[in-house]
């Protein structure tokens, strides 16, 4: 009885590391061969054939790429747009949150109630599409910046961990007559960088791969990020797929797809061991955060 | 009177610094997130190019009645629900297998590996996903020759311009991009579980399939009670970044759900308020949906979740 209990579990093992693995492939597989056809020759890349390793290997797309100036100039607009809105973003949550994390702040009921209805009820897409042509902010940059100040979710989860800072260390700098912002720069911002650097690494994401603002609010093709600029090169090449009826292809577009594309997810794969360290503790701050 | 006045007006001034600190917030919250939702008022009113926000004519439930005659707004909603169905079908239950399937190896480099391949899609945005959908169906894409050398076609063809498997591509893209980072939450639920459970199971020569389902499974219902309410509130919701980038002309019938509609009536057509309306009435149908699945669910539960 117990010997067959033992094969059992083995087989079990077996049988699950062997299913993982095959996700892990289904995973890894699709993304290799985004990257083999990025360093294909349009040749190859016309003809196919191949999964893992190009027929013909060829740098042709990523010198296109570096030659195209518009594609440089999106990925200067996606730098700045992430940097800048990352520092203002942690900037601004960090500030409210460590008001609203002191019990005797007058009208708190009525801030934090405010905040929780932000959570569950919105505008949704035409009325704020309106706010934002009536504020001019469509075709400014400040549009990536402005309206991604502020979020109720980054703020209470900053707000559970200041108040887990011991009151005793703001306490004795108020003896020494610093002010509340005192405080909060020299004391606070330095103490909690562990939750500053999940809220930035999220953020920082969240900017990274941001498109909709750029399709919703921005025509001047000069304030195109990344991602709108990748969009645009993909719509246009789709566009040529269906007009010459799928068969031949402008081979050369494609492999500048491919190369923009990866090198539009090379920062997020720099970030990304930073992020795995954050997220997790990131997740289980914010409860049911998506 | 006074007296308490002048205390209101000395604490506010001794707590100027808090306040100074919050008030922006509040100001950002009223301009950002309240004024849109007054904005949702132009769903009763009729909003063109020439009116301002306060000078257009209300027109009561016009746009709704529209709305409701009008048959690519409920193609939009089959298809919205159509894909919904399906990934509430294949996408819910599979995170929930996958975190099991983790949490049944030990610790050790093999699950921190399958941990970190897993997540990694998510961080992909839809765009690049998209992109290379688009480069994996092709006629010369990754999934043709899959398909050829195993000889289950034997001419090769653009797979996204086929309208019919829209909805499958849709689900098992997101599928492919969300599953393993929804295993987080149960992973982190499964860490809280007493290991002495499965020792006691052990004793009484419980099997490992037995130990997951008599153990783990009855253990993790409250947050799968929980992820499913917000998963069936969100049957009207769809991801528009994805149907913009694999939309196309041939599979449009088929790709189109009520975020796209709502942004090619409202953006593209400047229609606003029947756009607005749209939106608005799909956001209160979303609401009923989230309390209905709340109320049945805690008559399985025995407990609200929410």
């Amino acid at each position: 009885m117990k010997k067959a209990n033992i094969s059992e579990n083995k087989r079990f093992d077996i049988v699950n590391r062997f299913v993982l693995l095959l996700i892990a492939v289904i995973i890894v597989v699709p993304i290799w061969n985004i990257v083999a056809c990025s360093f294909s020759s349009g040749k190859s890349l016309a003809e196919g054939g191949f999964i893992f390793w190009p027929k013909e290997f060829s740098f042709e797309n990523y010198k296109a790429v570096m030659n195209d100036n518009s594609i440089w100039k999106a990925y200067v607009i996606s730098v700045s747009k992430t940097v800048i809105g990352v520092v203002t973003h942690v900037f601004f949550c960090s500030m409210v949150a460590y008001g609203l994390s002191k019990k005797n702040l007058m009208g708190r009921k009525l801030y934090t109630s405010m905040g929780i209805i932000t959570l569950f009820f919105s505008g949704g897409m035409i009325p704020t599409y309106l706010l934002m042509r009536q504020l001019h902010l469509t075709n400014r940059f400040m549009i990536y910046i402005i309206p991604a100040l502020f979020s109720y979710y980054d703020v209470v989860i900053l707000m559970n961990f200041f108040r887990q800072i011991p009151v005793s260390l703001e306490e004795s700098a108020k003896i020494d007559g610093a002010g509340v912002w005192k405080i909060f720069l020299r004391i606070i911002i330095p103490l909690s960088k562990p939750a500053l650097a999940t809220i930035a690494l999220f953020n920082g994401v969240y900017q990274w791969n941001d498109f909709m603002t750029a399709k919703l609010y921005i025509t001047d093709k000069a304030l195109y990020p990344v991602q709108m600029k990748l969009y645009e090169i993909i719509v246009q090449q789709s566009v040529k797929n269906i007009s010459v009826g799928s068969v031949v292809m402008n081979t050369t577009s494609k492999g500048i797809q491919l190369a923009t594309i990866v090198i539009t997810t090379v920062p997020i794969l720099i970030a990304y061991p930073l992020l795995q360290k954050h997220f997790v503790s990131g997740m289980m701050l914010g409860a049911v955060k998506e | 009177m006074s007296k308490k006045k002048l205390g209101f007006l000395n604490r506010l001034k001794k707590q100027a610094g808090l306040q100074s600190m919050v008030i922006p917030g509040v100001i950002f919250m009223i301009i950002f997130c309240f004024m849109p939702i007054y904005g949702l008022s132009i769903a009763f009113k009729n909003y063109t190019v020439v009116d301002t926000m306060s000078t257009a004519k209300w027109v009561g439930f016009d746009n709704f009645l529209i709305a409701f005659k009008d048959k690519l707004f409920w193609k939009s909603v089959i298809n919205t629900l159509g894909i919904s169905f399906l990934k509430l079908l294949i996408g819910f239950p599979i995170p929930i297998i996958l975190s099991i399937m983790i949490y049944e190896i030990k610790d050790g480099p093999f699950k921190r590996i399958m941990q970190t391949i897993s997540y990694l899609p998510h961080f992909l945005s839809w765009i690049v996903l998209g992109g290379m959908m688009i480069s994996w169906m092709s006629t010369t894409g990754m999934f043709n020759e899959i398909l050829l050398s195993l000889g289950v076609i034997s001419e090769p063809r653009n797979i996204l311009l086929d309208a019919d498997k829209y909805w499958l591509i849709a689900v098992l893209s997101d599928v492919w991009k969300e599953a393993g980072w929804g295993t987080i939450l149960y992973l982190a639920a499964m860490a809280g579980i007493d290991t002495t459970y499965y020792e006691a199971a052990e004793i009484d020569g419980a099997s490992r399939m037995k130990q997951i389902l008599h153990i783990t499974l009855p253990l993790l219902k409250t947050i799968i009670s929980l992820n499913f309410i917000l998963t069936v509130s969100g049957l009207l919701k769809s991801n528009l970044d994805q149907t913009l980038v694999l939309m196309n002309s041939q599979n449009r019938g088929k790709a189109e759900v009520i975020d796209s509609y709502v942004y090619r009536m409202g953006i593209t057509q400047g229609d606003f308020s029947y756009a607005a309306a749209v939106g608005l009435g799909v956001s209160i149908v979303s609401v009923i949906l989230l309390l209905t699945a709340n109320y049945f669910t805690s008559k399985v539960n025995e407990e609200s979740v929410l």
